[in-house]
């Protein structure tokens, strides 16, 4: 596969680079190190700048009214839109816009009304609850949060935790079990409103990015109905599989953007800095671990735009997702802690992005389904399924 | 098991030796009025030049004497900032007056 961009790609990655250098980073350097919001003027002002190159709601399919961007473009545009200090969580300030979850794309047309139209609009916000205090990696098991039948409805009873977001959106995809004999197939997907009568957010949960953070839900008798179950019901984890295997794509760009931009202070610093009468760059000890960088980089690189290339051709890529996610968040993490190394003190302080995409970089190796589950992954393809 | 979720620690007087004495380290802080009606939840985040210290020192400047304070070193200031604000609109129905002026996006919180 080549994976050199094409003309078309060059100009639109040059457009971003353009757009990060010259508007992102300059306004983040006037902002606290751990900030994810810009002030709401330069947001607007910054908006109506991807609206005029035609980028805004990157991620929105083109059906829907999104820019034409297939998943490969998409991947070289995420790896320059996190070359900035909040760039792995909140890529330039969510100024290209968001598509919402993957999910309510497969809603039914009333959901979709009242819904996916409204979140691509912007007006509304949405979390995603899977996660519980028994377990997120492997929720068809964990899951303990039940639904029950009443008068037309549901009734949801139990507790979600580690979910973003859930104090400021309006709605929720909220996994619950509605067959406790069934497993995997007993789970449902519903929509919550944030004011449903016994939804609750509990508690913050506060984690390594302490830019922003995660919350504790609870679910007391909060009923809902029918109308509110996503897809069928005990069908929950068969709502836009191929979209969130999709999205792990450029998750993954998001870590390989942030390793160039650490690996580029790194080589910089190197060149400038003397030790002992010599300049780190003339030390073997700190040329290897800057060639260490580069050899992570080129092969998450190469795995993610493999993965891309595969999803965008329409063949198999589930294991190359997982491959590229599993490249990039380990070999993304190791990248900038070689960096911080290079650069001393100074690598530690506040005053440079390496300490924030340090702590940031290591909630990747658990979000979006933790390194030993997409090597799980990876072995069921290899030895095939009868070996689960 | 988790943090404190509300500051309780007992209120110092905002005065220029109290203030002078702080850690110049980050973290989150309470004004309140002499009565102990909280005026004011901020945060020293790592623009302050000395963290805690400089932002107390900058408060008593701006308000004068007649406050009380009480603070907690926090590294991450931010999200702990935002949550002793929800916790105080769960508890009170609104922010302390002087944070209502200029209110920081926030979400809704209702603790146990
Ligand atoms: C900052 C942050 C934000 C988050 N946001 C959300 C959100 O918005 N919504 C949401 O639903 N969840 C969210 N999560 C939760 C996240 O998806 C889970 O933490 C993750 O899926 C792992 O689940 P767990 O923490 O319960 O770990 P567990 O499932 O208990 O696993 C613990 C560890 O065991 C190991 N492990 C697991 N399975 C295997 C295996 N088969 N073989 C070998 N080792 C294994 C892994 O190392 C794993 O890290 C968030 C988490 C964080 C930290």
């Amino acid at each position: 596969m080549d994976f050199e961009p094409s003309e078309e790609q060059q100009l639109l990655i040059d457009q971003v680079r353009r757009f990060v250098r010259e508007e992102i980073i300059p306004l983040e350097a006037g902002l606290d190190p751990d900030a994810s919001e810009l002030e709401p003027a330069d947001h607007a002002r910054l908006v109506e700048k991807t609206k005029a190159m035609g980028l805004f709601g990157i991620d929105i399919p083109k059906e829907y009214g999104g820019p034409d961007i297939d998943i490969v473009t998409r991947v070289l545009l995420a790896i320059e839109m996190a070359q900035h200090r909040a760039g792995l969580y909140v890529p330039c300030y969510g100024t290209f816009g968001g598509a919402g979850l993957a999910q309510i794309f497969e809603a039914n047309a009333d959901q979709k009304e009242r819904y996916l139209y409204p979140t691509l609009r912007g007006e509304k916000k949405a979390f995603f609850g899977l996660t519980e205090p028994s377990g997120g990696s492997d929720p068809a098991r964990a899951i303990q949060t039940r639904a029950e039948r009443k008068d037309n409805g549901w009734v949801l009873n139990g507790a979600k935790i580690f979910i973003s977001n859930a104090d400021r959106a309006q709605y929720g995809i909220v996994f619950a079990r509605t067959d406790a004999s069934k497993g995997r197939a007993g789970i449902t997907c519903f929509l919550i409103d944030s004011d449903t009568p016994g939804f609750h957010v509990r508690r913050v949960v506060h984690t390594l990015r302490s830019s922003h953070y995660a919350t504790e839900l609870e679910f007391k008798d909060c009923w809902v109905s029918d109308h509110q179950v996503l897809g069928e019901v005990n069908k929950g984890f068969a709502v836009a599989n191929d979209r969130l295997t999709r999205q792990r794509i450029p998750y993954a760009a998001g870590c390989i953007g942030v390793a160039i931009a650490a690996h580029e202070m790194a080589i910089e610093w190197a060149k400038m800095r003397s030790t002992f009468g010599e300049k780190l760059a003339n030390r073997q000890a700190v040329q290897w671990m800057l060639v260490d960088n580069e050899i992570d980089i080129r092969t998450a690189k190469h795995f993610t735009l493999e993965a891309a290339e595969k999803a965008r051709r329409g063949l198999p890529f589930r294991i190359e997702a997982s491959i590229a996610k599993l490249t990039a968040s380990e070999g993304g993490g190791r990248v900038v802690d070689r960096s911080m190394q290079i650069h001393g003190g100074m690598g530690m302080t506040k005053d440079l992005p390496l300490e924030r995409w340090y702590r940031e970089m290591r909630i990747r190796r658990v979000g979006e389904g933790p390194s030993e589950v997409q090597r799980m992954v990876i072995a069921r393809e290899i030895l095939g399924s009868n070996l689960r | 098991m988790s943090i404190r979720l509300r500051l309780d620690k007992p209120w110092r007087p905002l005065s220029a030796e109290e203030a002078a004495g702080l850690p110049g380290q980050l973290g989150v802080y309470q004004i309140a009025d002499t009565a102990g009606t909280i005026l004011y939840i901020g945060q020293a985040g790592a623009r302050s030049p000395f963290g805690l210290r400089s932002e107390l020192q900058r408060e008593l400047q701006d308000r004068g004497t007649g406050h009380q304070f009480r603070i907690e070193v926090n590294m991450q200031y931010r999200s702990r900032w935002f949550e002793l604000l929800m916790v105080y609109k769960a508890d009170h129905g609104s922010l302390p007056a002087d944070n209502a002026k200029n209110p920081p996006p926030l979400g809704r919180l209702s603790p146990a």
